[in-house]
């Protein structure tokens, strides 16, 4: 955020400031805000909480019934010995996905949203007052099922891990583009009915999420078989590293999701 | 859904500006938004007639302007008009682009205006 103002000053904006000089505050007319200001700065807040409490955090997104808790469950079971984990979930109703994650020993905080389509930074910090990250080395926010209004949100991750089942078609990447080009991971979960299904092609769901100039690593999996579980807990492993160093070195991550505005404020 | 959530943290942004001019309400809102900031602005129109009443910008005109697609690719260097799904470089057709511009979600101008004087007195501040 830039000192004066609390503007946004982007690449696409950046003009109204350089042709003239329009930004100028006599009477606060020029705003040049991101609308989304309330929420972003309380989203930094908690990333700041989180790293302070060396916790990794990462958001997982998809259509609803694309596997999110089946494969937090899964891994639970191959990294809870490892990590301390924990989990927000995020529904409209029912504490049930809190509950399935509970039963396998790891502390979860279930968000109702109502009708609220999606989780914010807000809803986060809340649950978060809940949840004691001294004791968590991992923290999945389970957003709401929903590839369109999560990925205008930033809730203080670090890493957005994005899945797409097998049975939802490989051209999701290009029906939904805010939302994967705002991956910093797609898993194709459920690859054991690949087979059963015949026209789904990994291939192909790649080239699309590269069709969104996004290099995010791509792992096709099955929380049910297990196949190529291994993949995602190295990934995992290796991002657990990567943010103690950042953490070490005074550093943070945030994922893509409006990341010109930052990045062009840090220049600043 | 979520442009209803965003219109309310507009308003909440035009209260704040509104009450740093006491007397005066919001008859403009001039934002910029992006065809990959994932918000529709017809639906953000809509849902802003919902959210506006009763607030300073009961009264309040929404103008959206929407922003163009321009990736810069990372290997040849040049700018060159996209499309949301297709953000390659048009020049010689690499992946590996960044964004320039079209992700925008800006508040970008709001004008007022002195209660009780709607209609013909001119905008405050420019």
């Amino acid at each position: 955020m830039c000192d004066t103002c609390g503007c946004s000053i982007t690449e696409g904006n950046r003009h109204l400031i350089d042709e003239g000089g329009k930004h100028e505050h006599s009477g606060a007319v020029e705003v040049l805000s991101n609308l989304l200001h309330e929420n972003n700065h309380t989203a930094a807040h908690n990333r700041e909480h989180f790293d302070r409490h060396h916790v990794l955090t990462i958001n997982l997104m998809s259509s609803p019934g694309s596997g999110k808790t089946a494969l937090l469950e899964a891994t639970i079971e191959q990294l809870g010995k490892k990590y301390r984990i924990g989990v927000i979930e995020g529904d409209l109703e029912t504490e049930n996905d809190a509950e399935r994650i509970r039963a396998k020993g790891v502390p979860a905080v279930q968000i109702m949203t109502g009708t609220a389509c999606h989780l914010d930074a807000h809803l986060v910090h809340s649950a978060l007052h809940d949840m004691n990250l001294d004791e968590i080395d991992i923290l999945f926010i389970e957003n709401v099922g929903n590839l369109v209004c999560p990925a205008s949100f930033d809730l203080g991750q670090h890493y957005n891990v994005t899945l797409l089942s097998t049975t939802e078609g490989d051209d999701k990447p290009a029906k939904y583009p805010v939302m994967f080009r705002a991956a910093d991971a797609m898993l194709i979960t459920k690859s054991d009915l690949l087979e059963v299904l015949g026209d789904f092609d990994p291939q192909k769901a790649t080239q699309y999420l590269r069709n969104l100039a996004n290099p995010a690593d791509v792992m096709t999996l099955s929380a049910r078989s297990g196949e190529h579980i291994d993949l995602w807990i190295e990934w995992l492993n290796e991002r657990f590293d990567q943010q103690q160093q950042r953490i070490a070195d005074g550093a943070t991550r945030r994922p893509a999701i409006q990341a010109d505005e930052i990045a062009l404020h840090a220049a600043r | 859904m979520h442009e209803l959530s965003i219109c309310q943290a507009l308003v909440d942004q035009l209260e704040g500006i509104a009450a740093q001019h006491p007397g005066k309400q919001v008859i403009e809102v001039y934002l910029g938004i992006g065809p990959l900031s994932g918000v529709v602005p017809q639906l953000l129109n809509d849902a802003f007639s919902v959210a506006r009443a009763g607030s300073c910008a009961d009264a309040a005109t929404l103008h959206i302007h929407e922003s163009e697609i321009i990736v810069r690719c990372l290997s040849c260097g040049k700018q060159s008009p996209a499309t949301a799904n297709r953000l390659l470089c048009s020049h010689c057709g690499e992946w590996q682009t960044e964004l320039v511009s079209g992700d925008e979600l800006l508040l970008e101008r709001v004008e007022l205006e002195a209660f009780e004087q709607s209609g013909e007195s001119s905008p405050a501040y420019h």
